[in-house]
């Protein structure tokens, strides 16, 4: 790649993004809940039969796409 | 056992179809020609929001995971569901890194993690141990998808290692014809087939076992004999195997989009919006995956005994063909044709891409970087292409050769292995802090410890000494303790700490670091901004492009 003409005229210039945002910061809520065993290592309450350890991890699949599709709309374009 | 016939013809039937559409891919959003790499290799990189997330969650979920996964639940219960917190904490994680990763690959014409690392830190020995340990890392994965097939066969009754052959020949021949574009129409097909069939299983097999309750109690009453006891299962996790839990989702989805075929799936997006919005919408399989995983428990209440087993003499037997044979079990012949070609075709996918990405690395990487400086698009495309044959015959030896159990523990290696790129590459988006030598020696203080731990793991099912399973025991580190933890998770650990012990005493004895090329405003760029360039027209000019 040549790097001679890599200094574009200012209307050229990409728009001014940052990936830093506080919404970003509401990610952790979904990547640490499901790291916390002592939140679903049991069985009751049981749902339909089935103990709380297997559906309640099930429901953090909701709980992530939630907060994805949040961050994901508050931080669209930027 | 008897072959299956109408199952085997239902089989054969869609692997048919399949394979025809896989030739056709290459006519499919057709470019001017396929000889470029940016063509076969990602696909002309131009896939919109529904083929990325066909093709990653394609790319992602194998068949391997489908199979391998409740078979772990019908060993071991609990801690086979890590799966599905692995794949719930991936998506956040990984969203930024991500974005960026595409941004500045895009702006810079990257195509392999390697192509980044070669930019950031200004280092060809990083670059190319980051190829090295990818294409490593893939190979015995490639190697699992045959494994996935293997297993459905032998639920039908066909033994023998010609089918196989035959299957990785067809596949091995549309993906150097189409290229990228093969196994991301074919994601379609795949995922409805999955989708189809787990929502089909998850009414049907509980509603004739008599509801959850019963299964539950099934899989409890298993786990409850003594020897189980003593391996650590159980229907919930005891009090030495939680860490392990834990470490190994977290460790597991950091290492995920390290491996060269998931980026491949995310560099083929048109947009950083296009990756993003995935992020939101992938983890839809998760849900599948842990409906799949549970599958493993109702195997247990089926009372399915695996292929090759003899339960009297205490012969475990193939565990793999346990979800296959509850197919079978549960569903007229028909339809579990239908369920084992979701199985077959899911192994297609995820072989096609990791061979391509494997092939790009070679190429980009080794090829272009050390034998043919000179390599143009055209060049590259050609040789991508006769790699990505090398690497699947590779795979298929290895397979043929070596003891099923045997390629499985290249797998786990695999992930431990894969993770040590983690700070050059995943912590490479967000600073370039580190120094070039210091995070070579954190790669290889990861790899050596890393390769120890796991040798210091027996495998109880079939007595091996050594590499048996990747839960290391803490007492191995002179700790007053039962716990068992990822290996893989101590292995990054250290190599960081090297990477960033390094980077002080290598700044303080100033010892020259590499340049870096790229530029902050490359890792927030998006497609068709001003002063963006297509990358036809960067890499298109005959030249390599880093």
């Amino acid at each position: 790649m040549s790097t001679t003409e890599e200094t574009p005229s200012p209307s050229e210039q990409p728009p001014a993004r940052s990936d830093r945002n506080h919404w970003y910061w509401l990610l952790l809520v979904p990547i640490v809940v499901p790291l916390l065993p002592m939140l679903y290592n049991g069985s009751d309450p049981t749902l339909w039969g089935i103990p709380r350890f297997y559906w309640l991890q099930l429901l953090f699949v909701v709980l992530s796409v939630g907060v994805t599709l949040v961050v994901y709309r508050q931080t669209r374009g930027r | 056992m008897d072959v299956k016939v109408t199952e085997l013809v239902i089989f054969t039937v869609l692997f048919v179809f399949v394979s025809v559409l896989g030739f056709v891919a290459s006519r499919w959003r057709r470019p001017d020609s396929m000889e470029h790499l940016d063509e076969w290799g990602l696909g002309g990189r131009n896939f919109g929001g529904w083929i990325t997330w066909f093709l990653l969650g394609g790319d992602l979920y194998t068949a391997y995971t489908f199979v391998a996964v409740p078979a772990l639940m019908f060993g071991a219960g609990a801690l086979g569901f890590y799966a599905l917190p692995y794949t719930v904490v991936l998506y956040p994680i990984v969203l930024l890194p991500l974005v960026r990763l595409w941004s500045v690959s895009h702006v810079n014409g990257f195509v392999t993690p390697a192509d980044f690392v070669r930019a950031r830190f200004g280092s060809s020995t990083l670059a190319l141990l980051v190829a090295i340990t990818g294409i490593l890392a893939t190979m015995p994965y490639i190697a699992l998808q045959l494994v996935g097939i293997e297993a459905v066969l032998k639920a039908m009754g066909v033994e023998g290692k010609w089918p196989i052959t035959i299957a990785f020949l067809i596949l091995a021949i549309y993906t150097y014809n189409s290229g990228l574009r093969a196994p991301a129409l074919i994601a379609f097909v795949k995922d409805s087939l999955i989708y189809l069939t787990v929502i089909v299983a998850i009414i049907v097999i509980p509603a004739k076992l008599g509801g959850w309750d019963a299964i539950f109690s099934a899989a409890g009453a298993k786990f409850s004999a003594p020897a189980a006891q003593a391996a650590g299962s159980g229907v919930l996790l005891n009090a030495n195997n939680q860490l392990n839990y834990v470490t190994l989702a977290l460790g597991s989805a950091l290492a995920l989009f390290l491996y060269p075929h998931s980026l491949t799936g995310v560099l083929a997006a048109r947009s950083r919006d296009t990756v993003k919005r995935n992020m939101a919408a992938l983890p839809a399989y998760s849900f599948v995956l842990g409906l799949l995983a549970l599958l493993g428990l109702m195997a247990i209440a089926a009372k399915i005994v695996p292929v090759g087993a003899d339960p009297a003499a205490g012969v475990a037997g193939d565990r793999n063909t346990v979800v296959p044979l509850l197919f079978d079990w549960a569903f007229p012949d028909w339809f579990t044709g239908v369920a084992h070609a979701a199985v077959g075709i899911g192994a297609l996918v995820p072989a096609a891409v990791m061979s391509i990405a494997a092939a790009n690395l070679f190429t980009r990487n080794i090829w272009t970087e050390y034998v043919h400086r000179d390599a143009g698009p055209v060049e590259e495309a050609r040789v991508s292409k006769i790699v990505s044959l090398v690497v699947k015959f590779v795979a298929v030896v290895l397979v043929l050769g070596l003891d099923t159990q045997y390629s499985i523990d290249l797998q786990l290696i695999g992930g431990v292995v894969i993770l040590q790129t983690l700070p050059a590459v995943a912590l490479g988006v967000f600073t370039r802090w580190f120094h070039k030598w210091a995070l070579v020696a954190g790669w290889a203080a990861g790899m050596a410890f890393g390769f120890w731990m796991l040798w210091t793991v027996p495998n109880p099912a079939t007595k091996h000494a050594h590499f048996g399973g990747s839960a290391f025991k803490l007492s191995e580190l002179g700790f007053d303790t039962k716990w068992t933890i990822y290996a893989g998770f101590l292995a990054v650990g250290l190599n960081l700490l090297v990477a960033v012990a390094g980077t002080w005493i290598l700044r303080a004895a100033h010892v020259a670091d590499g340049e870096d090329t790229t530029k902050p405003a490359d890792y927030t760029a998006e497609a068709g901004d001003p002063g963006v360039r297509e990358i036809p027209e960067l890499v298109g000019d005959g030249k390599s492009s880093t």
